[in-house]
């Protein structure tokens, strides 16, 4: 077994005329912390949802855990937090803790009910978050910040080896955003658990990615993030199509 | 009433039927209304009001007991099938279905009436309910559809909130959403078609919409409302079919006017508590 937790071969996806992806090749290791940057209409999206089987692409093959996503069944080992999770329906009445249990039910099963070490579990997770004291309110009364928490709490309940998190940080003010990534660092180091941010924020990406690769329609990069930050503007405002000013935040 | 419920088989019967209804309707409304998809339940009914006439004019013609209450849940059942399927081709537009099935069941429901010979006092009462409308045969129907229901949302409960809370998430960690949401639409349109005998067509979306959205006002969780919105539903049905029975009104009428005025009463009492919290910080 190796030890690749996504990879991608030859993948190629269009809508109607307009290709999206070209050729994108990636293999993700365990471990890692790789970061996804690229301008609006890249294909960020359009590639992270053909790696959550969303999405079928016109040609290549995806490998998921060592398997092809066709047979691959072990999907509550990948962890989701969308985008949406910053327009999800604020009006609805559930608790902090009714939502990270959601992430808990195709674990359990059909035809099975929550046990107690399932609960001990969804409050495991929403400490881990440091939600602990927010477990019985609801979730439309929280700060951007604390639902996007949750939402991580609800990918995590199910333990998995993948985080999948798509612009993630977006509507959340900047003071709570440095915690999130702090907490997302966290969960790579202590926890091994393999990340793959896409984000507009390319300095905190610097910080605290291990890997980042940059895509419009076909990936243009691919490497340590050092490298990244040694790369010239000139060259990202190449791919970007526009100029780019680079920020580079240093590692700690 | 109450020596009356023990006196009359039929009222006996409507009695028991709203307790049962008054349960389904809110449990199942509450997932609706998240979901918002209030309005499905409207182009149900209709739809169900189209089998309802249906049956009464194969009844009338064929003098064939089909049964109305059968024909009901056919048609809504069918309706409900449809909607998904419009959903799934009008991909964009995904609430034009409620319009189409709603019209479709009104357009039928003119054809089957008129071809029975026009509005009797029967149809009177599917429209707006009855008090003395449930046989005993429709009281055990209506049971059995009540366990049916109970037994599927506690088992699929946790899948159902899943769907309900975000779509998305659910089908990326697995979860068949296309066949929970089936499921789902199929039981609104069962809880429907049983509805029907006690607050009629035009009012059966009311009852399982209203109280959910009084509970709305104060539920912390999805369990504190679907409970609140039981809590409201029984009360509207009891208080309405008291009152609709001695003033002699169809109950669907009074049923709904109950839900409202407790509707009313949240809206204040948030308005009221909501004031306070501001004092006290």
């Amino acid at each position: 077994m190796s030890d690749s937790v996504i990879k991608l071969e030859n993948i190629y996806y269009s809508y109607g005329e307009k290709t999206v992806l070209r050729n994108v090749n990636l293999d993700i290791k365990r471990g890692m912390f790789m970061g996804m940057v690229g301008p609006n209409g890249g294909g960020k999206t359009t590639l992270i949802k053909i790696i959550l089987g969303l999405l079928r692409p016109d040609h290549g093959s995806i490998y998921l855990l060592d398997e092809p996503i066709e047979a691959f069944k072990d999907w509550n080992r990948i962890g989701f937090v969308s985008q949406k999770a910053n327009t999800f329906n604020k009006g609805f009445p559930a608790t902090v803790f009714e939502v990270v249990a959601m992430g808990l039910t195709a674990k359990v099963g059909y035809f099975k009910f929550m046990r107690k070490n399932h609960k001990e579990k969804v409050l495991q997770a929403i400490d881990q978050v440091g939600m602990g004291e927010y477990a019985y309110q609801n979730i439309g009364n929280l700060s951007g910040g604390q639902q996007q928490r949750v939402f991580i709490a609800r990918a995590l309940v199910s333990e998995p080896k993948l985080l999948i998190l798509d612009e993630p940080t977006v509507g959340i003010d900047y003071r709570n955003v440095e915690r999130f990534y702090e907490l997302l660092h966290e969960l790579n180091v202590k926890q091994n658990i393999t990340m793959l941010l896409v984000t507009h924020d390319t300095g905190a990406m610097t910080k605290y990615a291990t890997n980042i690769v940059c895509l419009n329609q076909t990936l243009h990069f691919h490497g340590k993030s050092e490298e990244y930050s040694a790369l010239s503007a000139e060259y990202l405002s190449e791919i970007y199509g526009h100029p780019v000013q680079v920020i580079v935040h240093d590692h700690d | 009433m109450l020596s009356d419920i023990i006196q009359f088989d039929f009222l006996r019967h409507t009695f028991l039927t709203g307790l049962l209804i008054g349960i389904i309707a809110p449990l199942l409304g509450s997932f609706l209304v998240v979901r918002r998809l209030s309005l499905l339940a409207d182009a149900l009914s209709h739809v169900t009001l189209a089998g309802i006439a249906f049956g009464l004019f194969i009844e009338k013609q064929l003098t064939l007991p089909l049964g109305p209450l059968y024909s009901g849940m056919g048609f809504s059942v069918i309706g409900a099938i449809l909607i998904e399927k419009l959903r799934s081709v009008y991909k964009a537009y995904q609430e034009i279905g409620i319009p189409i099935i709603l019209s479709g069941g009104v357009g039928l429901s003119v054809i089957f009436i008129s071809l029975a010979n026009g509005f009797n006092t029967d149809l009177f009462n599917y429209l707006f309910g009855s008090v003395s409308a449930v046989s005993r045969n429709d009281f055990f129907t209506i049971l059995g559809i009540f366990i049916f229901i109970i037994l599927m949302i506690v088992i699929f409960y946790k899948e159902l909130l899943t769907l309900s809370f975000d779509e998305e998430h659910a089908t990326v960690s697995g979860i068949h959403s296309k066949r929970i949401h089936f499921l789902f639409i199929v039981l609104t349109a069962l809880v429907i078609a049983a509805s029907i005998r006690i607050v009629g067509v035009l009012l059966v979306s009311a009852l399982m919409t209203l109280p959910v959205a009084s509970a709305m006002r104060i539920a912390v969780s999805f369990k504190q409302l679907i409970l609140f919105a039981i809590i409201f539903a029984e009360t509207a049905v009891i208080i309405g079919l008291i009152t609709g029975y001695y003033l002699s009104i169809p109950p669907g009428g009074t049923i709904v006017m109950v839900a409202i005025i407790i509707l009313l009463i949240t809206l204040v009492f948030k308005r009221l508590s909501f004031h306070k919290g501001v004092v006290e910080k």
